[in-house]
């Protein structure tokens, strides 16, 4: 049955009445109306429904919602905030640095499955800031991309890399 | 669920409108289209504050095309990218251009858009001559501003400001000569990719219309036969009763639910129990190739020219062999989504498709309306790469509005969308081709097995029972006159196709370049071991072959880009555990012309395949963005290495057993190889289609590599693992 469930998304807190067993990705997309995690398996295969809970990526698809209660809930909408205030920048950039490397790069084709690419690869640099093309291929390789555009999310992701240290 | 929070709940769901501009033309968008293709007012409006919208037919599919043909509007116009946008596709609003197929946007709609651009310029300086009193031919454009030698300025926005043209499109105004291009052939970035980064890009996943219900299909796990459609034998609705708000809608054979709440309606639908009739009505993917050699075709010549047998028969160098090409799936990443609001006198339905005039006249049929009782509006799903599921779920949506008497969201499962796609066919393939000692090509055959793609959707077959069919000969569905052996210099050709009827087989349509990556992988085969026995380089080989420069221009490029060093293939055989190989491969869709050169790792012991290097060549003749061409190229590269490498669709006697991203694997990450791009460009050849004509090229260079790395021909694609084990025994 409906309870009533308080979140903490993109640093703004929402209470939602919800069945505990609902998947997050529900929640996101109908409830607080957000775009950047999206359905694309609800089976935890592609990645298209990647959030960042405390600054690790899940995926949105199969995490109910009541076990992320009063978690740091991040969506591609916050990346750029979560990037400042980890970084202690005073005001949070339009874009995070891996959103302008996709950008700057021409990577995106549909742009589908870029929720979770860029969510991975957010996480993944703040892990590991200067991660090598193995590395990278490793962490994403959970990430599907039916366009094919793997080659240049690797160069964007290289070239965030570079851009964040430069920062 | 509900929420908390005055400026959702005064929101309420997220509308999609058009642009606030659309209102100062009263009549746009209020009836029902096409709009006039003769009038320039339905290509393009000019407005107050100097920008101009562009009304185009054709659809973004992720390729790029809503940038490119605003590019070939600025250059026409004097305009800046910057001053110009584009409105999402509706048939009451954007011409009729004839669907998204075939990579043609810029080859049939570059034109169009060109000449209609062309003749607004003239209409417009002919306005500004008379306000400027200067004559025409003194006048200069930039960023849309007219300047008279006086040095006297006119904005286009001035001259004409939200008006009309009221001017007929006789396609006759001068165009520009390419010499002077500034816009069209260089790397505009492109418009969506920014919201597409953000977050803020509207996809049909996430189109939402006030007070409507959330749907979902309920349907056998995985297709049968096409034909056979899905009988219902029992349905408990009680099943769900524990779902409050959730309710079964049925016509016919066609099951759904509806719930206020999405994941209630995902719940609903796992858990309503239908019982199905599980006749069995497939061969079974073992039984496939056998059954599709053996059924009573209907077979026609596609070309012959001199004597093909005699030629083959008498030369000192021939090769036969034959190959066989499983179906794969679109396998859209989103599953397919649509919005509809059914009315008893209209419909309203949003959904991804490649043309929605086409999908007008199929909801029309089925909701029993007249096709300008139904207005169609496009959003961007993910990409689609041919005929994926969206006119299934645009049907299957509305027929789900019009029985809940309320506006529909339905979204595909993964399931549904893998399990009931119309897949690209399977093939066998049969190639015998002959050469001289002197390395010329001097007879070629090539044997086609298909059926064609299906006309009739999945959920129309079951709410109404309508007869499956397919779709009429069309050449994509057909041997290949291009991709199978037309590249070459051959004076003895024979191509026939066997036309399998496609009722008991699986739900078929276009999927990206279709069939070709089989032609290639059989044709270029068969070349390649001319080459081989006539201890050739096949590159060598191929130069020897051919006469038309624009296949010698992208083979020569594809080369180059990998720095082929001439040696025959399979020289270099080793018994190590993994061995590497190269090879090329030439091929095209039905323009353009493609070439590609793969580089290519063999573990000779758990018979794991992967390509490290790839290389596309394309010369679509006038490029004009040749940034995303090169990104197309990537793009078809890697897929091509994954339906090559990875994927299939899998089927018992019952049905498709291929359900997700697990039973349907695709290229990862840590598979992917490097890809490197070559564009041909020839600013004074027509454009042509760039978005799919390297695939095939690359599954020949692929299957070639493979020989070279091995000495062994593969026969059957996807190279898996245990295919690739039992080729290496069998040597």
């Amino acid at each position: 049955m409906a309870s009533e469930i308080k979140l903490k998304v993109n640093d703004r807190p929402w209470i939602v009445t919800a069945a505990p067993d609902t998947p997050l990705l529900y929640v996101l997309l109908n409830e607080l109306q957000l775009q950047g995690p999206r359905f694309g398996c609800g089976l935890a295969q592609c990645g298209s429904c990647s959030v960042l809970v405390n600054g690790v990526e899940i995926r949105s698809c199969v995490t109910p919602v009541s076990a992320v209660q009063g978690k740091a809930i991040t969506t591609l909408e916050g990346l750029p905030a979560w990037y400042a205030a980890r970084k202690k920048l005073r005001a949070a950039p339009a874009l995070h640095p891996v959103q302008q490397a996709m950008l700057d790069e021409q990577a995106v084709q549909c742009g589908y499955c870029y929720n979770g690419m860029i969510v991975k690869a957010c996480e993944l640099l703040s892990k590991t800031p200067r991660p090598t093309e193995a590395q990278i291929r490793t962490a994403m390789n959970g990430h599907l991309c039916r366009c094919g555009t793997y080659p240049r999310i690797i160069l964007a992701v290289q070239r965030a890399s570079r851009e964040m240290a430069k920062a | 669920m509900t929420l908390r929070r005055d400026f959702l709940k005064a929101g309420g769901a997220l509308v999609i409108g058009f642009p606030l501009r659309n209102l100062l033309f009263g009549q746009r968008g209020s009836v029902a289209g096409p709009p006039d293709a003769k009038q320039v007012d339905t290509w393009l409006a000019i407005h107050a504050d100097n920008t101009a919208t562009v009304y185009i037919g054709f659809a973004e599919l992720g390729q790029g095309n809503s940038t490119a043909l605003l590019q070939v509007a600025a250059e026409e116009l004097d305009f800046d990218m910057s001053q110009l946008k584009t409105v999402r596709l509706d048939t009451n609003i954007t011409p009729n251009q004839g669907g998204t197929y075939s990579s043609a946007s810029i080859q049939r709609g570059g034109p169009q858009v060109r000449t209609a651009a062309a003749e607004a310029r003239q209409a417009l300086l002919r306005i500004a001559s008379k306000k400027l009193s200067a004559p025409v031919e003194s006048l200069t454009v930039a960023r849309g501003i007219v300047s008279a030698p006086g040095g006297a300025t006119v904005t286009y926005g001035e001259l004409v400001g939200d008006k009309p043209f009221h001017l007929a499109f006789t396609g006759t105004a001068p165009v520009k000569s390419t010499a002077t291009y500034k816009i069209v052939g260089t790397a505009v970035p492109r418009n969506d990719l920014p919201d597409k980064v953000s977050g803020k890009y509207v996809y049909m996943q996430h189109a939402r219309v006030p007070d409507m219900l959330h749907g979902r299909v309920v349907r056998p796990r995985g297709q049968g036969a096409y034909g056979a459609g899905a009988k219902v034998i029992g349905l408990d609705e009680a099943s769900i009763a524990g779902i409050p708000g959730a309710r079964v809608l049925r016509r016919g054979d066609f099951i759904g639910v509806v719930s206020p709440n999405e994941w209630d309606a995902v719940r609903a639908a796992r858990q309503l129990k239908v019982k199905w009739d599980e006749a069995p009505t497939l061969t079974g993917g073992d039984g496939m190739f056998d059954a599709m050699r053996a059924a009573r075709t209907d077979d026609r010549i596609v070309l012959e020219r001199g004597n093909a047998a005699d030629a083959i028969g008498a030369a000192p160098y021939k090769v036969s062999h034959v190959c066989h090409a499983p179906y794969q799936s679109h396998a859209p990443f989103a599953p397919n989504c649509a919005v509809a609001d059914v009315k008893p006198d209209s419909a309203l339905t949003m959904c991804s498709t490649q043309d929605v005039y086409g999908t007008r006249a199929t909801l029309a049929r089925v909701l029993g309306l007249k096709p300008e009782q139904v207005r169609v509006q496009y959003y961007e799903g993910s990409g689609t790469y041919g005929h994926s599921c969206y006119d299934d779920v645009a049907q299957a949506a509305s027929l789900l509005s019009q029985l809940a008497g309320k506006p529909v969201r339905l979204q595909f499962m993964r399931w549904d969308e893998h399990g009931w796609d119309n897949y690209g066919p399977a093939h066998v393939g049969e190639v015998r081709a002959s050469a001289s000692a002197e390395g010329k090509i001097t007879g070629y055959e090539y044997e086609g097995w298909q059926h064609h793609w299906s006309a009739i959707e999945t959920s129309e077959q079951l709410a109404l029972g309508k007869p499956a069919a397919e779709w009429p000969p069309a050449s994509a569905q057909q041997v290949n006159p291009r991709c199978c052996g037309g590249m070459y210099d051959i004076p003895n050709v024979r191509l026939v196709n066997h036309h399998v009827d496609g009722l008991g087989w699986l739900k078929a349509a276009w999927l990206r370049s279709p069939l070709d990556l089989s032609f290639s992988f059989t044709s270029e085969q068969a070349i390649d071991q001319l080459a081989f026995l006539l201890k050739l380089d096949p590159y060598e080989f191929r130069r020897r072959n051919i006469k038309d420069e624009r296949w010698l221009g992208v083979l020569d490029a594809a080369a180059k880009a990998a720095n082929w060093a001439p040696r025959p293939a399979a020289v270099k055989l080793s018994r190590a555990k993994t061995v590497t190989g190269r090879g090329i491969g030439m091929g095209t869709h039905l323009a353009s012309y493609g070439a590609a050169v793969a580089e290519i790792e063999i573990d000779r012991a758990t018979g794991k395949v992967a390509a490290k290097h790839l290389y596309g060549a394309i010369d679509a003749g006038l490029v004009v963005n040749p940034g995303n061409v090169e990104s197309q190229i990537g793009g078809q590269l890697v897929q091509a290495a994954s339906r090559m490498f990875k994927e299939e669709v899998t089927f018992s006697k019952t049905h498709v057993t291929s359900l997700d991203w697990a039973s349907y694997p695709v290229l990862r990450f840590e598979e992917c190889p490097r890809v490197t791009p070559v564009v041909v460009q020839r600013l004074n050849e027509r454009s042509s289609g760039a978005g799919e004509e390297v695939m095939a090229a690359a599954a020949g260079a692929i299957a070639n590599a493979f020989f070279d790395a091995t000495g062994v021909r593969m026969t059957e694609f996807p190279m898996t693992p245990k295919r690739v084990l039992a080729a290496l025994a069998r040597g």
